[in-house]
C-alpha cells in the first residue's frame, strides 16, 4: 500500500470510529427494554420494567432539549435565556390542539410544531438583531411573555394547574404504563433525529457560518455573507427540536404545567449544557441525562434515612437537590469550564500534544471584543 | 531616589510578544529606554506601536520580560505596574468625559503632595476649567488634560501614546512645549507619527514595522536619512507634518 | 379621578421598590459587565433575616421595623460581598462565567432558603400603620408605598452623594464609563468591585424587608420575581446610570399598573413587551449612553 492510502485509510478510520461508536450505543439503547439489566442505585427498576424506561424517556427528552440549546450556545455563541418557550410551545401547543380539535395524534404534532416554529421564527428575528447580555434579556423578555400568557389563560392552558393530555387521539400504542417502552422507542428515534440535526448545524456551512458570525459580523457582511441569515435558521432550528422535545414530553407525562415555560426550565437547560460541556454534542446529552438521573436520585437520597440522620447543618442543604445541582453548577463553572465534554476532550487532546480553548472562554473572549450595551468596543 | 538602572535604561523591554483576540499585535519587540530625554517609537499605522505600549502596562495579554529600573515587572498586574511608577497617556486622551476636570486629576492622583504646582503652571486653562465636564472640553484641552493625568505623579517614566493626533497646529506647538518640560523632569517613551514633533523632541527613535523593532539610532540622525524613512515608514513620511496635514495616510 | 391618582401613586411606590433592586444590578453590571442573578437571593435573605429578627422582639414596633431594615441592609450587604470575593473575583474578567455563577447561585440559594423556611409563603406581622391607608384626593392608598417611597428616595440621595463626593464613588464613575483606563491609572478596580456588590446587596436586603411587609409575605421566591422587573428596568434605563434606573423604574412600574388597572391585568405583559422594544430600538436604553 502506499503511504496516501495508508495515510487516508486511517483518517477514514478515525471519521468512522465515532460513527460506529454512535451507531452502537443507538442500538444498545433501543434493545434495553428487552433486557433485564438491573443498576441499584441510579435505575429504579430493571431495564425492561416501565418505571426505568420512564425515568430514561425523562432523561433522553433532556438530553434532546440540551443539544437543542447547545446548537444556540455551543455552535452559535448566542447565550439565549428563553429557551423553555419553545419547549413549552411544544407542549402546550400539542395539549392545546388534542383538546379544542378533534384531529388525529399526528396532525395534533404538525400543528404543534409549526406553532412552535412559528414562534421561533419571529422571536429569533426580533432577537437576533442584538447580541451578548442583550440577546440574552431579550431572550428572557419574550419567555417570560409566554409564561404570563399560559398563567393567565387558564381556560385554555388550565393556569398554574397545569394541562392534562386528552388522549381521545392518542393511539392506544403509545397509552398505559404497559406501552411505556413504545414512548421509550419513540423517545430514541426522536433524540436520534434532533442529534443528527444537530450535527448538520455543526458541519454544515451554516454551522461555519454562525462560527464565524461569532467573531465578526462585520467582515462575514463585507464579503457578502449574511450571517443574520445563519443565525436566525440556527435559532428556528434550535426551537423546532426544543418544540419537539415538548411534544414527546407532554406525551410521556400525559400532561404539562406551567415550569415547562419558565425561567426555571432554561436555567436547568443551561445547568445541564455547561455541566455536560458547552460546544460539545456528546457533551449535552451527557449532561441532560446525568441532570435527570442525578435529580431523581438526590430526590431519593434527600428523603432518605442516611440523610435524615445528619445534624441540621447539613441535613438541611443535602435534602434539596436543586442545591447540591446549584453548588455542583459553581463548581464546574469555576475550575472545569470545559464540563464534563470539555475536560475530557482537552484531556484527550494534550495527550495528543493539541491545545484548545474551552468554549465558555472563547465566548469570554468574543464578549470581550464585541459592542456592549452602553459601552463603545474597547480595543 | 536610587535609579538601579544598569546600563542607563529606565526600561528594558525584551522578546515582548502581544496578542489581542487570538491575532498576533507585537512580535518578538526588544527595547530600551534610557534614563533621561525622550525616546521616539516610530511606524506606520497599524504596526503595532499602540499595542506595544499596552503590551508595557499589561492593558492586553503579552508574554516577554519587562524591566522598570531593574526590576521585573511583567508579572505584575496593571495597576500595580502602573504603581511602580509607569504614568500612562493614551492614544485618543481618554479622559473621563462625565467627570470634572478636577475629578480626572483627583482620580490620578496616588500620593500625599501630588505635583500640583507644575500641573497648574503648565496647563493654566485646566485650572480655569476645574470644574467644567471633561467631555466638554475641546481636544487640545483633553488632551493637556491626559498629560496632566501624567504628570500628577512623580513617574519614573512616562508612556505618551500620539498626543499631537488630530490637534491644530498651535496646539501641537502647545503639547510640544508641555512635553519637553516634563521631560526635564521624567523620561518618556513617545509613539509618534509627527515627525516635525519627533525631531524637536527626540533623543532617540526605534521602528516598528509589522510588530518587530526594524531600527534603532538617534532620532536626528534618522529623520535626516530620507532614503531610510521613505522605506521604513511609506510615503506620507514626505510632508513634514505641521502644516496643517494632521491625518496620517 | 380617584383610580388615575391610585394607580399613579401605587405606580410610583412600586417603581420605588424596583429602584431598591435595579439601582445595585445597573451599578453592577455598569461597572463589572456582570449580570448578577444572584440579587433576588440577595433580597430574600435579607427579608428572612429581617423577619427572624423582628418576629422575635416586638414586631408591631416602629423600633423593630427599622432595625429590620438595618439588619436586612447588613445582612444583604455582607452576602454580596462575601458573593463577590469568593465567586467573582477568582474569575476575573470572565464575564459569561461570572454570569452563570451567579445562576448556580440563585439556584441553590432558593433551593437552601426552601430548605430552611420552608417553600410556601409565611405571612408577617408589622406596624398597624402599614396596613391601613391614607387618603389622597379620594383614593386609598395602602401605606406600604409611601414608606417603599422614602426608602427609595433615602437610597437614591445617599448613592447620588456617595458617587459624587467620596474617592470609590469616582473610581465608580469613572470605572463604569473606562475600565481599563481606570487600571491605567494604578487603581485597583477590583476593590470598587466589591464596594459595589456591597452596596447592592445592602439596597437588596432593605428591599427585600419593604418587598416583604408590601405582600405581606416572606417566601423563598421573593426575590425571583422581583429579579426579572429589575433587569427589565436595569435594560431599559440604561446600565450604569443611577438616574436611569430611577426613570426607569417608576416608568415600568407606572406603566405596569395602568396596563393591570385599565387594560384588565395585562401589566406583566406589556413591561416585557416594553423590554423588548426598547432593546431593539435603542440597545443603550432609554436614559443610557448610545451603544
Amino acid at each position: 500500500m502506499t503511504e496516501a492510502s495508508h495515510g487516508s485509510g486511517r483518517s477514514t478510520l478515525r471519521r468512522a470510529a465515532p460513527l460506529v461508536a454512535g451507531g452502537a450505543c443507538v442500538a444498545l439503547l433501543a434493545t434495553l427494554p428487552l433486557l433485564n439489566i438491573r443498576v441499584p442505585g441510579i435505575l429504579p427498576t430493571a431495564t425492561y420494567q416501565p418505571g426505568t424506561l420512564a425515568l430514561l424517556s425523562l432523561a433522553m427528552i433532556f438530553a434532546g432539549l440540551a443539544l437543542s440549546y447547545n446548537m444556540l450556545l455551543g455552535t452559535a455563541g448566542m447565550l439565549s435565556f428563553g429557551h423553555a418557550l419553545y419547549f413549552g410551545a411544544g407542549a402546550y401547543g400539542l395539549g392545546i390542539v388534542l383538546e379544542n380539535l378533534s384531529v388525529p395524534l399526528w396532525p395534533g404534532i404538525l400543528i404543534a410544531l409549526v406553532g412552535g416554529l412559528v414562534i421561533a421564527l419571529v422571536t429569533g428575528a426580533v432577537s437576533i438583531r442584538v447580541t451578548g447580555i442583550p440577546f440574552a434579556m431579550v431572550t428572557l423578555a419574550f419567555a417570560q411573555g409566554g409564561s404570563v400568557l399560559v398563567r393567565r389563560n387558564a381556560a385554555v392552558t388550565g393556569g398554574d394547574e397545569g394541562l392534562s393530555l386528552n388522549t381521545d387521539h392518542v393511539p392506544d400504542f403509545f397509552l398505559g404504563v404497559i406501552n411505556t417502552r413504545n414512548m421509550y422507542w419513540l423517545t430514541l428515534a426522536i433524540l436520534v433525529f434532533v442529534y443528527l440535526v444537530a450535527l448538520w448545524i455543526d458541519r454544515s456551512r451554516l454551522g461555519h457560518l454562525s462560527r464565524a458570525s461569532r467573531e465578526n459580523d462585520l467582515r462575514l457582511q463585507v464579503l457578502g455573507l449574511r450571517p443574520a441569515y445563519a443565525k436566525l435558521i440556527t435559532f428556528a432550528a434550535a426551537g423546532l427540536c426544543a418544540s419537539l422535545m415538548g411534544v414527546v414530553y407532554v406525551l410521556l407525562q400525559s400532561g404539562t404545567t406551567p415550569t415547562a415555560v419558565s425561567a426555571d426550565l432554561t436555567i436547568t437547560i443551561l445547568v445541564m449544557v455547561v455541566l455536560g460541556g458547552v460546544g460539545f454534542r456528546w457533551g449535552a446529552i451527557v449532561g441532560g441525562v446525568l441532570y435527570t438521573l442525578l435529580d431523581q436520585r438526590l430526590t431519593v437520597l434527600a428523603g432518605s434515612d442516611v440523610i435524615a440522620s445528619l445534624p441540621d447543618v447539613l441535613r438541611v442543604p443535602l435534602s434539596q437537590p436543586l442545591f447540591i445541582l446549584g453548588v455542583l453548577f459553581i463548581l464546574v463553572v469555576m475550575f472545569l469550564p470545559g464540563g464534563i465534554a470539555g475536560t475530557v476532550d482537552a484531556w484527550w487532546r494534550r495527550r495528543r500534544g493539541r491545545a484548545r480553548a474551552t468554549s465558555l472562554r472563547a465566548l469570554d473572549a468574543e464578549s470581550a471584543g464585541a459592542p456592549d450595551i452602553a459601552q463603545e468596543a474597547r480595543p | 531616589m536610587s535609579d538601579g538602572t544598569t546600563d542607563g535604561s529606565i526600561l528594558t523591554v525584551q522578546n515582548l510578544s502581544a496578542s489581542i483576540n487570538g491575532q498576533q499585535v507585537v512580535e518578538d519587540v526588544s527595547l530600551s529606554v534610557p534614563a533621561t530625554g525622550i525616546t521616539a517609537v516610530l511606524g506606520r499605522n497599524g504596526v503595532g506601536k499602540t499595542s506595544t505600549l499596552r503590551a508595557i502596562l499589561g492593558l492586553i495579554s503579552r508574554s516577554g520580560e519587562i524591566r522598570l529600573a531593574g526590576e521585573r515587572i511583567d508579572g505584575l498586574r496593571t495597576h500595580r505596574i502602573v504603581q511602580s511608577g509607569v504614568g500612562y497617556v493614551p492614544e485618543d486622551r481618554e479622559v473621563f468625559a462625565r467627570l470634572t476636570v478636577a475629578e480626572n486629576l483627583a482620580l490620578a492622583e496616588r500620593q500625599r503632595e501630588p505635583a500640583r504646582e507644575l500641573v497648574n503652571e503648565l496647563f493654566p486653562d485646566l485650572v480655569q476649567r476645574r470644574n467644567q465636564m471633561a467631555g466638554t472640553l475641546s481636544g487640545g484641552q483633553q488632551q493637556m488634560l491626559s498629560v496632566a493625568r501624567a504628570l500628577i505623579n512623580d513617574n519614573r517614566i512616562l508612556l505618551v501614546d500620539e498626543p499631537t493626533k488630530g490637534l491644530a497646529p498651535k496646539i501641537v506647538a502647545d503639547v510640544t512645549i508641555a512635553l519637553r518640560r516634563a521631560a526635564e523632569k521624567v523620561p518618556i517613551l513617545l509613539v509618534e507619527q509627527n515627525l516635525e514633533v519627533v525631531r524637536q523632541l527626540a533623543g532617540d527613535a526605534i521602528v516598528i514595522s509589522g510588530g518587530r523593532v526594524v531600527h534603532t539610532g538617534r532620532a536626528v540622525e534618522f529623520l535626516d536619512d530620507e532614503a531610510l524613512i521613505k522605506r521604513l515608514l511609506g510615503v506620507y513620511a514626505e510632508a513634514p507634518a505641521g502644516n496643517g496635514s494632521e491625518e496620517s495616510a | 379621578m380617584s383610580s388615575l391618582i391610585l394607580v399613579t401613586l401605587t405606580g410610583i411606590g412600586l417603581g420605588a421598590l424596583y429602584f431598591l433592586v435595579a439601582s445595585g444590578l445597573s451599578l453592577i453590571y455598569g461597572l463589572m459587565h456582570v449580570l448578577n442573578f444572584a440579587h433576588g437571593a440577595f433580597l430574600t435573605f435579607g427579608a428572612f433575616i429581617g423577619w427572624e429578627v423582628a418576629r422575635r422582639l416586638d414586631s408591631e414596633s416602629w423600633w423593630v421595623f427599622a432595625l429590620s431594615i438595618l439588619v436586612g441592609g447588613v445582612v444583604g450587604a455582607a452576602v454580596a460581598s462575601l458573593t463577590e470575593l469568593a465567586l467573582i473575583r477568582p474569575l476575573y474578567d470572565r464575564h459569561i462565567e461570572q454570569v452563570l455563577v451567579t445562576v448556580g447561585l440563585a439556584l441553590a440559594a432558593v433551593a437552601l432558603f426552601e430548605g430552611i423556611w420552608g417553600a410556601d409563603p409565611i405571612y408577617i406581622a408589622g406596624p398597624a400603620w402599614l396596613k391601613q391607608t391614607t387618603d389622597v384626593f379620594g383614593a386609598s392608598i395602602p401605606n406600604t408605598y409611601w414608606v417603599l417611597m422614602g426608602a427609595a428616595t433615602a437610597l437614591l440621595v445617599s448613592l447620588v452623594f456617595f458617587l459624587r463626593y467620596t474617592r470609590y464613588g469616582i473610581i465608580i464613575r469613572a470605572g463604569v464609563e473606562n475600565r481599563p483606563m481606570v487600571t491605567a491609572l494604578g487603581i485597583d478596580v477590583r476593590r470598587a468591585f466589591t464596594v459595589v456588590f456591597a452596596i447592592g446587596g445592602s439596597a437588596a436586603g432593605v428591599g427585600g424587608v419593604l418587598a416583604a411587609h408590601y405582600t405581606g409575605y416572606v417566601s423563598p421566591h421573593l426575590g425571583s420575581t422581583l429579579l426579572i422587573f429589575a433587569f427589565i428596568v436595569t435594560v431599559i434605563g440604561g446600565v450604569g446610570s443611577l438616574t436611569g434606573a430611577a426613570v426607569a423604574s417608576v416608568l415600568v412600574a407606572v406603566l405596569q399598573q395602568f396596563a393591570n388597572y385599565y387594560l384588565n391585568g395585562t401589566g406583566d405583559f406589556i413591561v416585557v413587551i416594553l423590554l423588548a422594544a426598547v432593546l431593539l430600538v435603542r440597545p443603550a436604553g432609554l436614559i443610557g449612553r448610545r451603544a
